[in-house]
């Protein structure tokens, strides 16, 4: 009779703790599969909310360099062009820097240095954007008109890149700062996966008689070469969706100059000035239709990013 | 001779490496030392205690803009903070293969969607049936964009709590909830904790998605569904106009903003997660 009830109670509690087990369990994928939910709403709700633009202006939107609310004329072409040239400008100038410094840091640097110096460059990524744009408009925006592109257009003013009056705002300028806002992305993931470089690759290679440099830069980097693009398209997934430091530097001019020193515009600062005073169904959709645009090209390059990065630090573990 | 000249290409090139790095360093000390010169030359008492002047007053202040930010903040991680930190547990101790796959790759794809998006996703979810901007709209937003952030820290920062004490507890005879409450989280606290101020002091500082959520209000913001101002946003908005007493306000928010934003990060990643190596979201 005893052990009976005493069996009765075990089975009890077992109950009770599985039944705790799942309750917990379900709370959990509730709540994972509320990261889901966001996504899924967040493009539904680009898509409805674009969609009297699409009806509208089709496939055109996305060729047409017109911006004219007034006659309800709607095209992404200068805004994507302005995002790309910013773009490509901040990595031509982050990337051999940003590799530069991540290879000083993880094949030249004694540890302690360069976990110190990596600490000081995460803290470079922490700086909120409206800070990079204030510190670019009051000081970078000045220089730049002053010295920077004068001095440009008098060494390389054959080229078309660098001709026509000097703002200040524009291309070049916001390149610049989008540079230094996608670099501690490129040297932090690149110190990892050159970090993650197994050690007898370098040793093979400096016993051949390669000197430190050769053996950098042709056995460690191209060992890691996935990761290093995986931080560049990182970089640049920061660059494309950046908004504030843009918006204050950019010149907000709605059409496709050649030269770098005109001022554009990009998706991200367009949507950021006009949003709220867009009036009507037509243009507030075109600008919702800017951001799936966005959304789109982001989303891309992200997951390009993380699939060239989980590939080089899986492979780095796995042979020792 | 051929040796000489490989030898001078690897002190040159190894050089240029060094160069790259002190130019990389030496951007965040002159960020810093612009704002500590020109925000500390502006910065005054009445600066934490007055509303905002009009243009051509000086004296003013962003008291409303101080007290919105932390309301917003406070609101947001309210939100995001328990969301992200189940989600986190979820893929860190539950894991069906599939779907937890699926939660984290989405958690990552979140974590690159630009703020501006997040922005117009809250002003389609809140400032639209609202009718109103508002700093519940601001604080939905920016929850939006913490939930990815405190997931993924929270399941790295769990991964590395040793499985020998996860066995130990069940061997004990603890179920397994009883197990994750008592000694996966507490030994994972640290760094758990970490995840988390990091993603606070990460939306502390964006701007883009207030813009036309929670907007701006020169004045007191009576509750939560009013426009409500916010450092972030008022740094864009005064730095943005013509007027050299609102730059002077501009640089000096700017320095309470990354103040708050770098001790929280330098707290975060040298005391609370000495020797934790904190993953990057």
């Amino acid at each position: 009779m005893a052990t009976q009830t005493a069996v009765l109670e075990r089975t009890a509690v077992r109950k009770t703790a599985q039944t705790g087990d799942t309750v917990a369990r379900l709370v959990a994928l509730t709540f994972a599969s509320v990261v889901l939910l966001i996504v899924a709403v967040l493009v539904f709700e680009l898509w409805v909310g674009s969609a009297a633009a699409r009806h509208k202006l089709g496939w055109s939107f996305l060729f047409s360099s017109d911006w004219d609310p007034v006659t309800e004329k709607f095209g992404a072409a200068p805004f994507m062009y302005g995002t790309v040239v910013t773009s490509v400008l901040a990595l031509l100038i982050s990337v051999p820097l940003g590799v530069g410094a991540a290879v000083f840091l993880s094949e030249l640097a004694p540890a302690s240095i360069s976990n110190a110096l990596t600490f000081l460059i995460e803290l470079l990524a922490a700086i909120p954007s409206v800070i990079y744009g204030m510190l670019a408009l009051f000081t970078l925006v000045p220089l730049m008109r002053n010295y920077g592109e004068p001095f440009l257009k008098k060494s390389f003013g054959f080229l078309p890149l660098f001709r026509g009056p000097a703002f200040g705002v524009g291309f070049l300028t916001a390149g610049m700062i989008l540079a230094v806002m996608s670099f501690p992305f490129i040297i932090s993931v690149s110190r990892e996966a050159l970090l993650a470089v197994p050690r007898d690759q370098r040793e093979a290679s400096l016993a051949l008689g390669a000197t430190r440099w050769e053996t950098t830069s042709q056995v460690v980097v191209p060992y890691a070469r996935l990761g290093i693009l995986g931080s560049i398209f990182l970089g640049l997934a920061r660059a494309l969706g950046e908004t504030m430091a843009v918006t204050m530097v950019i010149g907000n001019d709605p059409s496709i100059h050649a030269s770098l020193f005109a001022p554009g515009y990009t998706i991200a600062a367009v949507i950021a000035n006009e949003f709220t005073e867009a009036t009507g169904s037509v243009y507030p959709a075109a600008l919702v239709e800017l951001g799936l645009v966005l959304f789109c090209i982001t989303i891309v390059i992200n997951a390009l990013a993380r699939i060239l990065i989980l590939a080089t630090t899986s492979k780095g573990s796995k042979r020792p | 001779m051929l040796l000489r000249w490989r030898k001078t290409v690897n002190y040159i090139m190894l050089g240029l490496t060094g160069v790259c790095t002190v130019l990389a360093v030496s951007a965040l000390f002159v960020i810093l030392a612009y704002l500590l010169y020109f925000g500390g030359k502006s910065l005054d008492w009445n600066f934490f205690t007055k509303l905002p002047a009009p243009p051509g007053e000086s004296g003013g202040g962003m008291a409303n803009a101080i007290v919105g930010s932390l309301e917003i903040l406070g609101l947001a991680g309210l939100i995001g903070i328990p969301v992200g930190f189940l989600a986190g547990v979820y893929l860190s101790e539950f894991e069906d293969k599939a779907f937890a796959a699926l939660v984290r790759y989405t958690a990552d794809l979140l974590n690159g969607v630009p703020s501006i998006i997040v922005g117009i996703l809250a002003w389609a979810l809140v400032v639209v049936p609202m009718k109103t901007f508002s700093a519940l709209a601001g604080a939905i937003a920016l929850s939006v964009m913490l939930i990815p952030i405190v997931t993924r820290q929270t399941e790295q920062f769990l991964r590395e709590v040793p499985m020998a004490l996860r066995e130990g507890a069940l061997a004990l005879g603890a179920n397994k909830w009883k197990m994750i409450a008592t000694v996966v989280v507490p030994a994972g606290s640290k760094g758990v904790l970490t995840g988390m101020i990091l993603g606070m002091a990460r939306i502390a500082g964006e701007a883009a998605p207030l813009l036309f959520t929670a907007l701006n209000n020169q004045f007191w913001a009576r509750g939560l569904r009013q426009p409500t101002a916010t450092l972030p946003y008022m740094i864009f908005y005064k730095a943005g106009a013509p007027y050299e007493d609102w730059h002077r306000e501009a640089w000096a928010a700017g320095l309470v903003l990354i103040t708050m934003v770098l001790v929280a990060n330098i707290l975060a990643r040298m005391v609370l997660a000495r020797g934790i190596s904190v993953p990057r979201g």
